[in-house]
């Protein structure tokens, strides 16, 4: 049960709470942390110090090129921005998937990684494009550490009590590159991926694969990356039949369980499905062609 | 221990001492006396307790009522001025958008939301918008009609 709550307006403030109170958890939009509690997943925090009033967690910018998220930027903030949805578009596809409208006005991009669901959307499109959080605390300053070393196993990070996830970095991806991101849903609203993945492709001048980074969703404790599928892209061409043996490797990565969402080996099959698509999305968007956001909407053509 | 919150409701200043881990939800319903929000599923899934926190879309059974602590709510209760219904609300009765009923307080709230953020609506526009509502009555075709209509209305189009 809740006993004590705080809400500081200051990131100081913030920082001072969770130093002095070991059982201090931030809470930014709430969507997770209540829902969880209800469901008897995770009880509310003994102590809660409420962030989403602090103006210097809620701030975005193109910064030498790089996307500079504060934690607290809305998944609606991200879904709406021109610059994210032309340069970072698999983070746009999952933004704008995130919950419903009502999650993407309060829920955070903060909230959604240090929530470490093996489901979270944001998460693959941020492993694929590189990017990496500043993670503060009272005292020691901050830190860097890579979205995809964050989250360590459901609900867990490699975040200490007392740090805050302040800012999240996203370099500018590389010329000639695509990203996207798709998921396989039921409902198209208040949903958990039942499989997803994010890509980043680089095609070469020559129309072939440069490289490409996989991440894939809700096969795994926690989002991981595709090695062997990415592996099987570099230096071919960027057809169907290429994203379709890449797509097979990627279930090389995949230790899916059964939920009451699918079963392991429908995640398995579906997973070819969702990877060899979202290669085929981001394949598009690198070579300039206009795919829908988010792609998980979009219904590609019988070549995938 | 219970903890002071003060908050704003259909423009009316209001306040309750309430334990910290109180959804808003609960403390709108049974503290403020506030039981056109309606509790659904208490899941995030149905949308049925759907209000206006400062102008935006909130999930009330997921959300801290202390975060709520000098905002604005509006409520379904809020929509209607005080001799009039609001266009939304004369939509759904006169389009047929409502059956049992239950659904109606955050499908209003939601297509309110909805036509803040964009005053013309395509079909599809409303049906994302209303894609965190469930009408258990499975009645959406009058609603998204009904959200058309007081749109255009809202707009001055002629309907």
């Amino acid at each position: 049960m809740t006993e004590r709550f705080a809400g500081p307006t200051t990131v100081e403030a913030a920082l001072a709470i969770l130093a002095s109170d070991a059982a201090a958890r931030p809470v930014a939009g709430g969507t997770d942390l209540v829902v969880a509690a209800r469901q008897g997943r995770k009880s509310l925090p003994e102590s809660i110090v409420a962030i989403d009033r602090i103006a210097g967690l809620d701030h975005h910018a193109v910064v030498d090129g790089a996307l500079v998220l504060g934690s607290l930027t809305s998944h609606e903030w991200i879904a709406d921005s021109a610059e994210v949805r032309s340069t970072w578009s698999a983070l746009a596809d999952a933004s704008s998937i995130v919950g419903s409208p009502a999650t993407r006005a309060t829920g955070t991009i903060g909230g959604n990684l240090m929530n470490a669901s093996p489901a979270a959307d944001t998460t693959a499109p941020l492993v694929s494009l590189g990017a990496n959080v500043m993670l503060r605390a009272m005292g020691r300053g901050s830190r860097i550490v890579p979205v995809a070393s964050l989250a360590l196993a459901p609900g867990r990070t490699a975040a200490a009590a007392d740090e805050l996830l302040t800012t999240v970095i996203v370099p500018p991806p590389p010329p000639g590159s695509g990203s996207a991101y798709i998921r396989l849903e039921y409902r198209r609203a208040m949903e958990i991926a039942v499989v997803g993945a994010a890509v980043l492709i680089t095609l070469a001048s020559n129309g072939s694969i440069a490289g490409a980074v996989i991440a894939l969703t809700s096969v795994a404790p926690t989002i991981v990356r595709a090695p062997e599928a990415e592996a099987a892209l570099v230096g071919e061409a960027a057809n169907a039949a290429t994203f379709r043996v890449a797509a097979e490797a990627a279930a090389a990565a995949a230790r899916p369980i059964d939920d009451v969402r699918a079963s392991a080996d429908y995640r398995r099959a579906m997973l070819v499905v969702v990877v060899a698509r979202t290669l085929a999305a981001a394949a598009a968007r690198a070579r300039g062609e206009s795919i829908p956001i988010p792609a998980s909407r979009w219904a590609p053509g019988r070549e995938v | 221990m219970p903890e002071l919150l003060q908050l704003t409701v259909n423009g009316l200043p209001l306040s309750a001492m309430i334990e910290p881990g109180r959804t808003l939800l609960r403390v709108l319903r049974d503290d403020l006396g506030r039981t056109g929000t309606k509790e659904g599923c208490d899941d995030s899934e149905c949308g049925a307790c759907m209000v206006l926190v400062d102008g935006r879309p909130v999930n009330s059974c997921s959300y801290l009522a202390l975060q709520a602590s000098g905002r604005e709510i509006t409520t379904v209760e809020g929509l209607a001025s005080a001799d009039a219904l609001h266009p939304l609300q004369r939509a759904f009765l006169e389009g047929g958008g409502i059956q049992c009923g239950f659904c109606t307080p955050g499908m209003l709230i939601s297509a309110a939301a909805l036509i803040a953020r964009d005053p013309d609506p395509s079909d599809e526009a409303i049906r994302d918008g209303l894609a965190g509502n469930l009408c258990r009555c499975t009645g959406y075709q009058p609603i998204v009609a009904a959200v058309r209509r007081a749109a255009a209305e809202m707009r001055g189009d002629p309907v």
